[in-house]
């Protein structure tokens, strides 16, 4: 059965048991009531069927989420069949973010620790207390474990319970397994994605193939946002196996069989863009010149202690400094695309989608279809970072459906995806810190200038000036400082910006951290004692800083040339601390080690802490080391893999980590690795007897 | 044209110039094969030709005629089940979009080398990106596979 008659079929489904989970009143409840939110699926043969209602792209949410059902549930893990949950914010949103349908912001084990739990072990309640009811015994006699429940000698699957379990009555506040009882979180499980994913049968956005289904190329204007004057197909349309050539609001679109055929005659459309103010003055003077001229305005401030007003009051001693990152591509390794088909009525979409509601919003706006007639179909993700956050490319994708009539596989070409990203937000960061007389740190202030990727998307969620997730990794500081001020401009370049992994944290902590440093040196003191007496009232992250300088061998004597940079910080409810040890030669720095320790709270899933965390760091030390996109006359100057290059297995550093749960909950775990590299490389470039680098990247 | 994939004879009407990965994926419905840059820079495209790791993206498919062109799904079993083996204990892929071609790219090398060193590993696979960072596993699988051929 395919997922859209499932759902249409579940009220009527008699046969198994289904538990849905309301948000709204925080309880889960039986067939019949919480079937608008099926996560869960009991049938009468003992299968059992997951709902994920988060996008995959490697941070491991299908395995994850579903491990903490499976393990309430007390089913066997092997067995359950997992499908992508189709677009529904009512019954899927994410409560960490406003309710959106939305993979992002390391927030999807934070919303499900519980909620997915709850799930679970309702189910497995609903069970026992079926079990108890036919045969006649007290509850608490039987025991569900592994898809059975028995009692003496009475014994029943879950599936020929379902039924009488879905007629239960229940509260909806089961009771949680502890931490003693899990079978599967916390423990070495291996991903179900990996045998579809080694075998070659998981299917990525460019993988999708419909019945008739054309490739589709997209020629649109190098300065993003730009329109069609006019154009001319007469070379395009003479290539052999060209099947259409439509207009659509962002460019000229080629048909073919072949992407190929599509791509090569797309290249030979003529036309003549209108790319209106964004070319005349976007390029890169200007907008580092408009960038400093804003950070000359009062900001928003988010952050707060003491003497707000006047930080530095009664320092003796004030340094400042100035930190800067460029514009960065997410990359992702799966350039762009989208498939869409629009027939009888119905208009359904497939692709790498992060944002199921929006997406269902564009597709509803480019096709002119009500939302009971757009379907969402969420592939596994190539690579996100926070680009497929966007749904430009579901608007395009079905607008070319539309204006062709056929069933279409847009996909973009490396060239299109990374002059036409959402790119990470430059920024100018401006840092003052004091000393009392005694040399004691009393007065911190930090003010960041950058676009808002807020202000664009969510515009709602900005407030008096002041963009939420700008402040991630300012107003959350760890330090204990008596009089501390952090602020924000909200500054628009005219180049659009993006949610790029870990957000504002890699802005705020290139400039934190560093500072900190600068601080510490300027004190004469050990950059990692200098920290650890500022953080006496986060005991977490003094355990991760002290651990990873151990395991870094801090203090140890380095060869000349050769030093070690430390960072730390709290991120996603996550405290992480980052030591790199670095060489130089001729002034140019090779990291050859990075050593980190983390404390994710609950590591559900410890050997994926462990992948996500070395991957955000090599994702924050790359870019560090080498990426900027720049623009000339409103173009991105970059355009592949040699003008932006990516890490490569000759360049990749060591990578220690150290996984210290110290908390009753899950942190967010698939960006908090991406933002400390940067600072620590920085540090480290200091401590190896180089220059201070307080603009990004190293090697430019 | 008449092309040799993964042991069948298949014909291609197209184009002369096109690109054996958009033969293979968008003609002959292969998707093992990723696109990934269309400049020979990632290697997600990889696969065989007579055994040899290439970039399928610039490959014009004519360059294959006359030769055995095989994809992930056409390894045979004596060496892409050691190596799917050990890409499984280690746990690689995270999004997974460039494991098959890292796959092609540590076949061929194990193909040839049943005990490659660490710089011959870094050698054979430097052309294959991955975005999420998966080097370290990647390596270590490679070593792993190399003793499940043994």
């Amino acid at each position: 059965m395919d997922r859209r008659s499932f759902i249409k079929s579940t009220s009527i489904l008699g046969s198994g048991l289904l538990v849905g989970f309301s948000i709204k009143d925080n309880i889960a409840v039986a067939a019949g009531e919480g079937l608008s939110n099926p996560w869960l699926q009991i049938n009468s043969d003992n299968s059992v069927r997951i709902y994920v209602a988060r996008s995959e792209m490697g941070q491991d949410v299908y395995t994850s989420m579903t491990v903490l059902i499976a393990d309430e549930l007390d089913y066997p893990l092997e067995k359950i069949k997992i499908e992508m949950a189709p677009a529904n914010a009512k019954l899927y949103g994410n409560d960490a973010l406003g309710g959106a349908q939305i993979t992002g912001g390391s927030t999807s084990m934070r919303d499900a620790w519980i909620k997915l739990r709850t799930v679970g072990a309702t189910a497995r309640e609903m069970l026992v207390a079926a079990a108890a009811q036919k045969w006649n015994v007290a509850a608490s006699t039987c025991v569900a474990s592994g898809g059975v429940v028995k009692s003496g000698n009475n014994q029943a699957t879950y599936g020929e319970l379902a039924a009488d379990a879905a007629r239960q009555k229940h509260s909806g506040k089961p009771t949680l397994k502890t931490k003693d009882q899990f079978k599967y979180i916390g423990k070495s499980v291996g991903r179900l994605d990996t045998p579809a994913k080694v075998n070659g049968t998981a299917q990525y956005g460019v993988d999708v193939r419909q019945p008739n289904m054309l490739a589709a190329s997209l020629a649109m204007s190098p300065v993003i946002g730009g329109k069609v004057r006019s154009f001319d197909s007469t070379a395009a349309k003479a290539v052999k196996g060209v099947e259409a050539i439509v207009e659509v609001p962002d460019g000229v679109a080629v048909l073919a069989r072949d992407y190929y055929t599509a791509k090569k005659a797309r290249d030979l459309l003529n036309i003549l863009w209108d790319n209106g103010n964004t070319a005349a003055v976007a390029d890169m003077a200007a907008i580092e010149k408009g960038l400093r001229e804003a950070s000359k305005k009062k900001g928003a401030v988010i952050g707060k202690a003491g003497n707000v007003e006047a930080p530095m009051t009664g320092a003796t001693k004030k340094i400042t400094a100035e930190y800067q990152l460029p514009f960065a591509a997410h990359a992702t390794l799966e350039p762009v695309n989208c498939s869409v088909s629009i027939q009888n009525g119905e208009c359904h979409v497939w692709g790498p989608i992060q944002f199921q509601q929006g997406a269902q919003g564009a597709a509803m706006a480019a096709s002119g279809l009500p939302e009971e007639k757009v379907f969402i179909h969420t592939t596994f993700i190539g690579g996100g970072y926070g680009r497929k956050l966007e749904n430009d490319f579901v608007a395009q994708a079905t607008s070319i459906a539309k204006a062709s009539g056929k069933p279409v596989r847009m996909i973009w070409s490396r060239e299109d995806d990374m002059t036409h990203d959402y790119y990470r937000p430059i920024s100018l960061s401006q840092m003052t810190g004091g000393f009392d007389a005694a040399g004691k740190l009393t007065g911190f202030a930090s003010k960041l200038t950058s676009p808002s990727v807020t202000a664009r998307a969510f515009p709602g969620f900005v407030v008096d000036g002041s963009d939420p997730f700008m402040n991630e990794g300012s107003a959350n500081l760890t330090y204990n400082i008596a009089n501390y001020r952090a602020e924000n401009v909200i500054h628009d370049t005219g180049i659009r910006v993006g949610y790029w992994r870990a957000v504002s944290n890699n802005l705020n902590a290139f400039a934190v951290e560093s500072f900190m440093d600068e601080l510490a040196r300027s004190a004469g003191k050990d950059p990692v004692a200098f920290r650890m007496g500022l953080l006496d009232k986060h005991p977490r992250a003094q355990k991760v800083l002290s651990t990873a300088a151990e395991k870094a061998g801090w203090g140890k004597k380095m060869p000349a040339g050769r030093g070690l940079g430390v960072a730390q910080m709290e991120c996603y409810d996550a405290y992480i601390a980052v030591v790199a040890e670095v060489s130089l030669k001729n002034g140019k720095p090779t990291v050859h080690k990075i050593t980190c320790a983390v404390d994710p709270g609950v590591a559900v899933r410890p050997d994926q802490v462990r992948a996500q965390i070395e991957s955000g760091l090599l994702l924050g030390f790359s870019t560090a080391m080498k990426n900027k996109i720049t623009f000339k006359d409103g173009a991105a100057q970059q355009t592949n893999f040699d003008s932006y290059p990516m890490l490569r297995m000759s360049e990749t550093p060591i990578v220690d980590i150290t996984v210290l749960e110290g908390g009753e909950k899950p942190a967010g775990m698939g960006e908090v690795g991406t933002p400390l590299a940067a600072p620590a490389i920085a540090n480290a470039i200091v401590a190896a007897g180089g220059k201070r680098i307080r603009s990004l990247p190293f090697l430019s | 044209m008449k092309l040799d994939v993964n042991g069948k004879s298949v014909d291609f009407e197209g184009d002369d110039s096109t690109p054996l990965l958009w033969v293979l994926r968008d003609h002959l419905n292969i998707t093992t094969p990723k696109f990934g840059c269309g400049a020979g820079l990632c290697g997600a495209c990889t696969v065989h030709i007579d055994g040899q790791a290439i970039r399928s993206c610039v490959t014009p498919a004519s360059a294959a005629t006359g030769k055995k062109v095989t994809t992930l799904e056409g390894l045979p079993a004596a060496i892409a089940k050691p190596i799917q083996d050990a890409w499984i204990a280690e746990s690689v892929p995270q999004c997974g979009y460039c494991q098959c071609g890292q796959m092609m790219s540590a076949a061929a090398l194990l193909s040839t080398n049943k005990n490659p060193t660490d710089e011959q590993i870094t050698q054979a696979m430097d052309g294959n990106i991955c975005r999420c960072g998966t080097y370290s596993r990647i390596r270590r699988a490679i070593v792993q596979a190399a003793k499940n051929i043994a």
